[in-house]
């Protein structure tokens, strides 16, 4: 990804200037966030959490090490199987529900990573794609995931043993408290040195690979992280809506996890947030009208490749309102 | 009545017949997909889009116009290829600058589109298209019934794949494309229009796509989501295969197309995967493909 190397060259001294601003920037956000269900529907709110953790974990994987993986509803919906599996049948409590789902993602990462990273480019994303179709009709015909069923009803449980999560406003609290900490280990993860090889592969993998690092190591590592951090989304979001269906795993959901990241900015922190923010709210808007979602999906896809391949936060940062506030 | 292994012959043979079928469009899409590739370095998305909208094109000449197999056959995928032809024309040749990425994702947003607008005019459910009369009924193999339809289907899809790849590999318009595959600026110097080159490759493959779709027609049903599906296989088929070589794509077509056939008799519950599994197999030991020359 050629584009997404011109805004990586940030001078050191006016990050130290602008890191106050940025530093007040966040509180607001999360200020925000805090108070948004006063306002807002919360089971939207949560969804909307859920997806932009989601679009974060993914972009991981696409902004900062370079690999477009068309499968990575395997772990998003692999992990909300395990997690609804676990709390219906085996009764753990949700922290630990959603920490099995993160274990279920991450081995998954581990075995799709290992076999899709043996090709670049192009090959990557039509083997992961292959792969999570593979997983999606392994997920039709396994028994504990039920099927055109999926699973129903399961419970929310109590947090540590004594947070009643079926309480709305204590889960839109725990999601939010999941969001924060997954995107925060994101921000952590690229800004360590283990992130930054993971830039200079994407920058030049023969280069990379000539300083001495083991790339396909590097890869993997990436994958699996990406893999895990999806899976949380996952798992949480069965615990929201409270059941786990094959929608979850299907490659449109692959799909639409791209677009969200597409049209925030790939290679951004904070514009895969922006673009699920925008995606979900979109699919809420329509899904009232019997006007179908995917010839807007598909459209907004196009005109995104055409004409801002940046994305929004991308064309912002870029823009001269964005130099000012030092991104 | 005489077993193999423990299977009836004729299920065993009934099973590999489809498997064939199968083969066919896997082939033939592949052969398509390799075709775009190999000149545009686009891997297209909406070639499963364009195999359903060739199908639909038959469905609606019949409906509307009372246009018959035979003319959709090769009117179907005229139009199909010209509407490729816009399409690369007015936006794909933008982006052939650009990472590869960019290409599928383009695409892809060009499949969801079309299918969306099919599924919201046509419904999600298949319209029947019945095969023309001429290739009605079936025959007495001794072993095994074939519809004669099927067979012809199996027939003409391996001259379609034999035709692409002689008009490739021994036409002067084919040695311009692997020139231009090659070194495309050298052979624009030399005179040769390699834009207008581009566009024909692409709307050669929508068009192969297409040709598919109207044979597919009375074997499945006229439906908007016949392509989706079929296209990720098609995609795992072109991994295991490596897009290096035109003949590649077509014999691992028909060959994963007879594995899955099998899979289907012996254990049916893994058909769905088989190709994918074969895929991992393929990429654990040998990354670049079974034909591929990149690594």
């Amino acid at each position: 990804m050629v584009e997404l190397s011109e805004k990586m060259t940030t001078n050191v001294e006016t990050e130290r200037n602008t890191s106050t601003l940025q530093m007040t920037m966040l509180l607001v956000a999360i200020g925000c966030l805090m108070a948004a269900p006063l306002f807002f529907y919360p089971i939207f709110l949560m969804k909307l959490l859920c997806f932009a953790l989601f679009a974060c974990a993914f972009n991981l994987l696409l902004g900062y090490t370079g690999l477009l993986s068309f499968g990575h509803a395997t772990f998003f919906g692999g992990a909300a199987y395990f997690t609804a599996h676990a709390m219906k049948e085996w009764g753990v409590t949700p922290e630990v529900g959603v920490l099995i789902g993160v274990a279920g993602a991450a081995l998954l990462g581990l075995v799709v990573g290992f076999v899709a990273i043996r090709r670049q480019g192009i090959y990557f994303a039509m083997i992961t794609l292959a792969l999570g179709q593979m997983f999606y009709f392994f997920c039709l015909q396994a028994g504990f995931t039920r099927g055109e069923d999926g699973i129903q009803s399961v419970p929310r449980g109590y947090l540590f043993g004594f947070v009643d999560l079926g309480n709305t406003t204590n889960m839109y609290y725990f999601v939010l408290a999941v969001f924060v900490v997954g995107v925060a280990i994101i921000w952590r993860f690229i800004n360590s040195p283990f992130g930054m090889i993971l830039k200079s592969i994407r920058e030049n993998e023969a280069r990379a690979t000539s300083l001495g690092y083991s790339v396909a190591r590097y890869k993997l590592g990436a994958f699996v992280m990406s893999a895990a951090l999806t899976g949380l989304a996952g798992g949480v979001k069965a615990l929201v809506f409270q059941f786990a269906t094959l929608t979850d795993v299907g490659w449109q959901m692959s799909g639409e996890v791209i677009l969200m990241t597409l049209l925030g900015g790939i290679g951004t922190l904070i514009g895969p947030i922006v673009g699920a923010g925008l995606v979900v709210t979109l699919q809420n808007y329509l899904a009232t009208s019997d006007f179908p979602v995917t010839i807007i999906t598909g459209i907004v896809f196009m005109v995104c490749v055409l004409l801002f391949r940046r994305g929004i936060i991308g064309e912002l940062h870029a823009s001269r309102l964005g130099k000012k506030l030092g991104f | 009545m005489t077993t193999i292994f423990g299977i009836p012959m004729q299920a065993l043979f009934g099973q590999l017949l489809i498997g064939l079928i199968n083969g066919s469009f896997y082939a033939l899409l592949s052969l398509g997909l390799a075709v775009i590739f190999g000149l545009l370095r686009v891997i297209n998305f909406a070639h499963g889009a364009q195999y359903m909208l060739g199908a639909f094109v038959a469905y609606l000449l019949l409906q509307y116009l009372g246009i018959g197999y035979w003319a959709a056959l090769i009117v179907a995928p005229l139009i199909v290829g010209l509407f490729g032809a816009v399409v690369e024309r007015t936006m794909l040749s933008r982006l052939y600058k650009l990472d590869p990425l960019y290409g599928l994702l383009f695409t892809f947003g060009l499949a969801l589109t079309i299918e969306g607008t099919f599924r919201y005019l046509y419904g999600a459910s298949g319209q029947p298209y019945a095969a023309p009369t001429q290739l009605g009924g079936g025959t007495n193999l001794g072993f095994m019934f074939l519809p004669n339809y099927r067979g012809w289907v199996v027939v003409v899809s391996l001259l379609a794949c034999l035709g692409t790849w002689l008009l490739i590999e021994k036409t002067k318009l084919g040695s311009y494309l692997r020139a231009a595959t090659e070194n495309p600026v050298l052979v624009q110097a030399f005179g040769v229009n390699v834009p207008l080159l581009l566009t024909f490759t692409y709307a050669l493959g929508a068009g192969l796509a297409a040709f598919a779709g109207v044979l597919a027609a009375p074997v499945y049903q006229v439906s908007p989501l016949m392509g989706t599906n079929l296209i990720i296989v098609v995609f795992a088929v072109v991994v295991v295969g490596g897009m290096g070589s035109i003949m590649g794509a077509i014999v691992t077509g028909y060959m994963l197309g007879i594995a899955e056939g099998l899979t289907k008799v012996f254990y049916p519950e893994a058909s769905n995967i088989v190709i994918f599994v074969i895929m991992a197999i393929v990429l654990l030991l040998r990354p670049a493909g079974l034909f591929g020359r990149d690594a």
